[in-house]
């Protein structure tokens, strides 16, 4: 038994009572919870939130290289709390974890840092911002329209220079994203508009790339009720310069709870509301032994869309201490373009 | 009288083997018992040899009593009687001059110059440091008498003593016993099937069920 | 037919129970005591692993300050922050124990963590008060959030760096561990980090190198024992196929074929084999379970590796039990199953051929003896290693073996020479016959007398050294461990006064060598010149000492580096002193030096202050006990020399209680295999006893002179036992000795030992030949009779 596992622990398990309220906006630990309605205040709610209990810093990059291959990046830090509240030294109840992958067609490499808060060695910060575990950096300007992402594992490196396009994107209401018909939140927004200049390198070599990336920002002290078992997360960048953000909770007692956004090329954003949109599988693929859905069918009648999304490489696992499956994707069907799936909880 | 034998009875459980049998026999003399196999010929030899004891009836040896303690009648086989069986008369893990002197050692009365003759008389002058094993039957019997004889018993019983031997051999070793145990001014009791063997001795009786005829 | 032929030959069973058990008893013996020494293998093996892979153990690569001096955090987050996978160690005493603080978030996958996997142990573990694991047996100060947990060595705490810090008041790392796999085109750390060196800790070097002797000598037992059951199995079988040949003559001449015949004779060995291997496995189990809380004691007092007291079933060393029964019933009966494919079908019949070994055979043996016994010498010539030592024992053994036919034989041929009554005469010429039906058994004896009397003479040599070492070491009639600094100094105050002396006890750990060691300050005071007993010295050792002009080591180090007086030893980087004596330390695995206190603490500033010995009246030490819990130590943290001794001796006695239950074990294996073969030949011998009890002996005096030759032939081993035994020891002390433990010990004589041995020799060869010796005091006259008269 290895002690990262439990370490984990500390990102996915809430304890069973903090669901319970014990006030407004706190829960009986004295986490803050999501309240709608709350006004964004930046460029500080870029930097992180120690009163809540899980945070996320989450970017995917679609990328074609110099030598006409698709490739995809993943750069993640989850911050989780012990104890709301931040602060320096090694007994700061922070616990911080890196993810980071790179997908080519035929490969897929992944990598994963912990580290305690307060220490240093992982953290984040509004102003001037930066997000950081190890030598793994995402860091730049407050607003965040001009970034750098680097990280690296034992057998890949990227450095990557983005540049946003367009405004950041606020989820549900203003932000406020429900995630499950008992109400479950989290605060959401994202900045899907990076235009990416940069280089990976692979056992094959370097590669200079270019494409498009989507960053996610999002914290809660709720993550999941207690019967959902897991999602499937769809960002796409649709060639008319849309793009659509749709996730489905999967649940072992109810029927699945999806959510989403409709973003136009200029940013105004329309939620999708649960039963808005459909997202079905039609392929699976052997994964490490899992049976991991790899095609899916995705229509929005609103937007006659009806589309077919496929891995790019069905074999994007990240075997890590905490394992799923995460990947770009290439559109077919009414609509076409490039994207990124995730999908948790197939164990 | 040497042996006299009083009206001896013996039981294997049910089965009466001898129903009182009385005879005697005197110093120098050779008697042959004779009879079918299982007419108690031989359990009569074994309980005049202090091996068996009797239900009823008594030994006497020179008028005594043979014994009916284990201690006295392994002094009484020691030194009043030499017996000869039809095989395995010999200790295996000793020479042939060992055997020969056994049993005179074990009474206490070694006489070299006796063994000597023996040994001469009885052939086996150059089989002293052979084994038992080593011998043909008729050497093995001849040490066995020999053995038998050296110790000076007063009385030598045998048991079908040359059963397993060929004829010729047979009555070589049959004439060396009898002129022996002669000399020796023994006597000699013999339990034999063969009437032929039996009538080269100075008396002959026949058990049949247990009782003389 | 096939079914009527094997009920015949399993009819022979019926009639003969007893030879049924003894060959049941045998293997399963034999496949006991094998397996039983597999499973308790196995189980401490399975606990090194996990020992072995745990932190501090396992194979690894250490950064540490070039000069010894402790890390910042500073230095390990800016490690962290250029791509370097490192994790942070601090490391230090608590109590009795080595406290180590663990960064859980950055541990390497390769140094396997505690195990906090239980319900809330990681919140605990990271919690404000922090949680210590330890193992059950380890020596922690009380107040302190400890839990159990058996993965850990016992000595050793792990806990959060946090948690250390707090508990060793300080806030900075001892080392880091520098993860195996490190991502690509880092900047090289000689570069980043140029007051670092790297350093690679051996995996197994510590656990695993120390137990490996000690289960090559369980092994080596249960081979041994194994072997004794062989003895008895053969026997048995041997003699069933003896009682059995007229059986074998008859199926034969009514038309079994003989490969039938052989076939149906494996097929019943084959069965009395699964028969016995299940049993065997069943008590090997049982045996198994009650002796490994020996062996865990005796590896926890000797190494300090930790071992589970409690077994679990595996498939493996069950397989490997029926395995070895299988084996060794092949063994057992193929020279008998051999005999039968080629037994002629109207052979003479030979009463006692069927043990009766040719004195040619006994000579072929003698000469594969003397060579075996030339290999051991050459061996104990230029062999090196443990292996080589156990190989020289093997030798040996078997090579006296092989000798023994020759040498009884010799000895009794002597014997009859002088023999003067016929029976007496007779008695050794018949015991002479039998000996290649005994000699099995008594070889069993023989290597059964010889381990007993080695293993008895290096363990007695053992405790008499460590018991008059312990006494000299430990001089000082007190050994205080204050609680805090403060309470050493009020300690120390209130002892210059009461006191004869108090000496502080300071060390440090160190690497000596690449190997983990101590290094201990002591200050100038006769105790040390007077107490520490010294197997080789300089002029003059503790002046050089206490002026920090030299040092000595333990013998383990001296030996294992092969160090010589005048040699430079590296204490710590930088620090060299030449080696002025060398000192006994029994019981310690690791290496360690002694030198200057003041020298020491020039170089280590931050020793731990909270240990003294006192010297004092061994009347006043209830007084002064008295004293120092009023000051506020506890009563724990005072113990008198008294203690400490019986401590000391206790782990030692526990230590070699496994040795010598197997011992025993052994012993009375071998006087089962005497009792078979007795058995065995006591039917067969009746036409060599008939003719004598004819002539006139008592079958009571027979029966007595059976016993007496059983004595005989049993003293005679063991006279023959006692220079083995004593060959044994050497190779135990000299060889075996200094390559498992790193000290070697003088060979001390315990002749009431062996007078002991001796007479339980012979009470176990007469309680074997009882048996068969009352069977003949009572048999029937008329069984003895009918040897003069059955055709055979």
């Amino acid at each position: 038994m290895n002690a990262k596992a439990l370490i984990l622990a500390l990102f996915i398990a809430a304890p069973a009572h903090a669901q319970s309220f014990a006030g407004l906006g706190e829960d009986a630990d004295g986490f803050a919870i999501p309240v709608p309605g709350t006004t964004f205040d930046f460029p500080t709610d870029h930097g992180p939130h120690p009163e809540y209990r899980i945070e996320w810093w989450y970017l995917t990059a679609n990328l074609t290289g110099a030598d006409g291959r698709d490739y995809g990046v993943q750069w993640t830090l989850f911050r989780s709390a012990r104890e709301p509240r931040g602060g320096e030294g090694w007994d700061a109840p922070q616990s911080w974890m890196g993810h980071a992958a790179l997908t080519t067609p035929e490969d897929h490499f992944a990598a994963e840092r912990f580290a305690r808060g307060g220490t240093g060695q992982a953290g984040a910060q509004a102003a001037p911002f930066a997000a950081w575990i190890d030598d793994w950096e995402m860091s730049g300007e407050d607003t965040l329209d001009q970034i750098t992402v680097t990280a690296r594992g034992d057998a890949f490196s990227y450095a990557l220079s983005l540049d946003a396009q367009g405004p950041l994107v606020f989820h549900g209401d203003n932000g406020h994203s429900v995630k499950s018909a008992e109400g479950q939140a989290s605060r959401y927004y994202s900045q899907p508009f990076y235009e990416v200049a940069g280089s990976i390198e692979t056992p094959r070599g370097p590669v200079g790339v270019t494409g498009h990336a989507w960053l996610d920002r999002e914290y809660s002290s709720q993550p999941l009720g207690r019967t959902q078992s897991g999602w499937d997360w769809f960002a796409l960048v649709f060639e008319d310069g849309s793009r659509m953000m749709a996730f489905e909770l999967r649940d072992t007692e109810n029927a699945a709870f999806g959510s989403g956004s409709w973003i136009e090329p200029d940013g105004m954003v329309r939620p999708l509301p649960d039963g808005s949109f459909t997202a079905e599988p039609l392929e699976t693929t052997d994964v490490e032994g899992r049976s991991i859905p790899t095609r899916w069918r995705i229509t929005y009648p609103a937007e006659q869309l009806d589309i077919e999304v496929g891995a790019i490489n069905a074999q994007a696992w990240n075997d890590l201490v905490f394992a799923y499956w995460e990947g770009p994707v290439r559109i077919t069907g009414t609509h076409s373009g490039t994207g990124y799936l995730e999908m948790t909880g197939y164990e | 009288m040497l042996l006299t034998v009083t009206d001896i009875t013996k039981s294997f459980g049910t089965t009466r083997v001898l129903g009182g049998v009385s005879f005697d026999l005197a110093a120098g003399r050779s008697l042959a018992l004779t009879g079918e196999s299982g007419s108690g010929k031989s359990t009569l030899l074994h309980i005049v040899a202090g091996l068996e004891a009797a239900d009823s009836g008594e030994v006497r040896v020179d008028g005594a009593v043979i014994p009916n303690n284990d201690k006295a009648l392994a002094a009484y086989r020691r030194d009043v009687v030499g017996v000869i069986f039809q095989q395995f008369n010999l200790i295996p893990s000793l020479s042939v001059a060992d055997n020969l002197s056994f049993q005179a050692r074990l009474s206490g009365r070694v006489d070299a110059s006796w063994i000597a003759d023996l040994t001469g008389r009885l052939g086996l002058g150059d089989l002293g440091q052979r084994y038992p094993e080593q011998l043909s039957g008729g050497q093995q019997q001849r040490v066995a008498i020999g053995r038998a004889l050296a110790a000076r018993p007063k009385l030598l019983l045998a048991d079908e003593p040359t059963g397993n031997l060929d004829e010729n051999t047979a009555d070589a070793v049959m004439e060396l016993m009898v002129d022996l145990t002669r000399d020796a001014g023994a006597g000699l009791l013999m339990v034999t099937h063969s009437d032929t063997r039996a009538a080269a001795l100075d008396a002959q009786i026949r058990l049949s069920h247990g009782q003389l005829i | 037919m096939r079914r009527a032929a094997l009920l015949a030959l399993l009819s022979h069973w019926r009639r003969q129970p007893l030879q049924l058990i003894a060959l049941l008893f045998g293997l399963a013996a034999a496949t006991a005591l094998w397996t039983g020494v597999q499973a308790i293998n196995s189980e401490a093996r399975a606990s090194y692993d996990d020992a072995a892979s745990a932190l501090g153990q396992g194979n690894e690569t250490r950064l540490l300050r070039r000069d010894g001096g402790p890390l910042s955090p500073e230095s390990f987050v800016s490690l962290r922050r250029a791509g370097w996978l490192v994790s942070p160690v601090v490391e230090g005493s608590i109590g009795g124990a080595t406290l180590l603080g663990i960064d859980p978030f950055t541990l390497p996958p390769t140094a396997a963590s505690p195990n906090l996997a239980d319900g809330d142990r990681l919140e605990r573990f990271l919690s404000a008060e922090g949680l210590i694991l330890a193992h059950p047996d380890t020596d922690l100060p009380t107040g302190l959030p400890v839990e159990t947990a058996a993965n850990i060595p016992i000595g050793q705490a792990t806990t959060d760096i946090t948690t250390a810090w707090r508990l060793l008041d300080r806030e900075d790392f001892s080392y880091l561990v520098l993860s195996a796999n490190q991502p690509a085109g880092l900047t090289p750390l000689a570069q980043l980090a140029p007051q670092l060196q790297t350093v690679t800790i051996e995996a197994g070097g510590d656990i695993g190198r120390l137990t490996r002797s000690f289960h090559l000598n369980l092994t080596a037992f249960g081979l041994l024992s194994f072997a004794v059951g062989l003895f008895i199995t053969h026997a048995t079988i041997g003699l069933a196929f003896e009682q059995r040949r007229a059986m074998f003559r008859t199926l034969r001449a009514l038309g079994t074929p003989s490969r039938t015949l052989t076939g149906l004779l494996a097929a019943e060995t084959a069965l009395f084999a699964t028969l016995a291997g299940l049993i065997g496995v069943a008590l090997g189990y049982w045996l198994a379970t009650l002796l490994l809380p020996g062996v865990a004691a005796t590896l926890g007092g000797l190494y300090g590796a930790s071992v589970p007291g409690t077994l679990t079933l595996s498939p493996s060393w069950a397989l490997s039990g029926m395995a070895i029964a299988y084996a060794g019933a092949s063994a057992a009966a193929a020279a008998s199953l051999w005999r039968v494919a080629n037994l002629p079908i109207l052979a003479p019949t030979r009463p006692r051929a069927w043990a009766l070994a040719s004195a040619k055979s006994r000579i072929r043996q003698a000469i594969i003896g003397v060579l075996l016994l030339g290999l051991a010498a050459l061996i104990a010539a230029q062999g090196h290693g443990i292996v080589a030592g156990f190989a020289m024992l093997g030798a040996l053994l078997f090579g006296a073996a092989l000798l023994l036919p020759l040498a009884l034989d010799t000895a009794l041929a002597l014997a009859q020479r002088f023999a003067k009554t016929p029976v007496l005469n007779w008695a050794i010429a018949d015991t002479r016959q039998q000996l290649p039906g005994l000699s099995l058994a008594l070889m069993a004896l023989l290597l059964a007398l010889a381990t007993n009397i080695g293993v008895g003479t290096m363990v007695s040599s053992f405790r008499a050294t460590f018991t008059g070492w312990i006494e000299q070491r430990l001089a000082s009639e007190i050994y205080i461990t204050a609680q805090t600094p403060a309470q050493a100094e009020a300690a120390r105050m209130y002892l210059e006064t009461e006191a004869d002396a108090v000496l502080p006890v300071r060390r440090t750990n160190a690497r000596i060598a690449g190997a983990p060691a101590q290094i201990i300050g002591v200050v100038d005071h006769p105790t040390y010149a007077q107490g520490w007993p010294l197997i080789t010295a300089s002029a003059d050792p503790w002046r050089a000492v206490a002026t920090g002009k030299g040092a000595l080591v333990n013998e383990q180090l001296w030996r294992r580096e092969g160090l010589a007086l005048g040699d430079t030893i590296t204490l710590l980087p930088g620090w060299e002193l030449p080696l002025v004596g060398v000192y006994s330390d029994y019981g310690n695995p690791e290496g360690q030096a002694i030198t200057s206190l003041a020298a020491l603490q020039a170089r280590v500033p931050d020793l731990s202050p909270l240990r003294y010995s006192v010297r004092t009246d061994p009347a006043r030490i209830p007084e002064l006990r008295a004293g120092l819990e009023e000051i506020g130590l506890p009563s724990g943290n005072i113990v008198d020399q008294v203690e400490v001794k019986d401590v000391s001796l206790a782990i030692f006695e526990r230590t070699f209680l496994v040795t010598g239950a197997l011992n025993l074990l052994t012993l009375g294996v071998a006087a089962c295999a005497l009792l078979t073969a007795l058995t065995t030949l006591a039917t067969m011998r009746l036409p060599q006893l008939a003719p004598v009890w004819a002539m006139g002996l008592t079958r009571r005096r027979l029966a007595g002179l059976e016993l007496g030759r059983s004595a005989v032939c049993a003293a005679l081993t063991f006279v023959l036992a006692l220079p083995l035994g004593l060959a044994v020891a050497w190779a135990l002390l000299a060889v075996v000795n200094v390559q498992a433990f790193g000290w070697r010990l003088p060979l001390l004589a315990f002749p009431l030992d062996w007078a002991r041995l001796a007479l339980l020799a012979l009470l176990a060869a007469l309680a074997a030949a009882l048996l068969p010796a009352i069977r003949l005091a009572r048999i029937d006259p008329s069984r003895l009779l009918k040897v003069f008269a059955d055709e055979r």
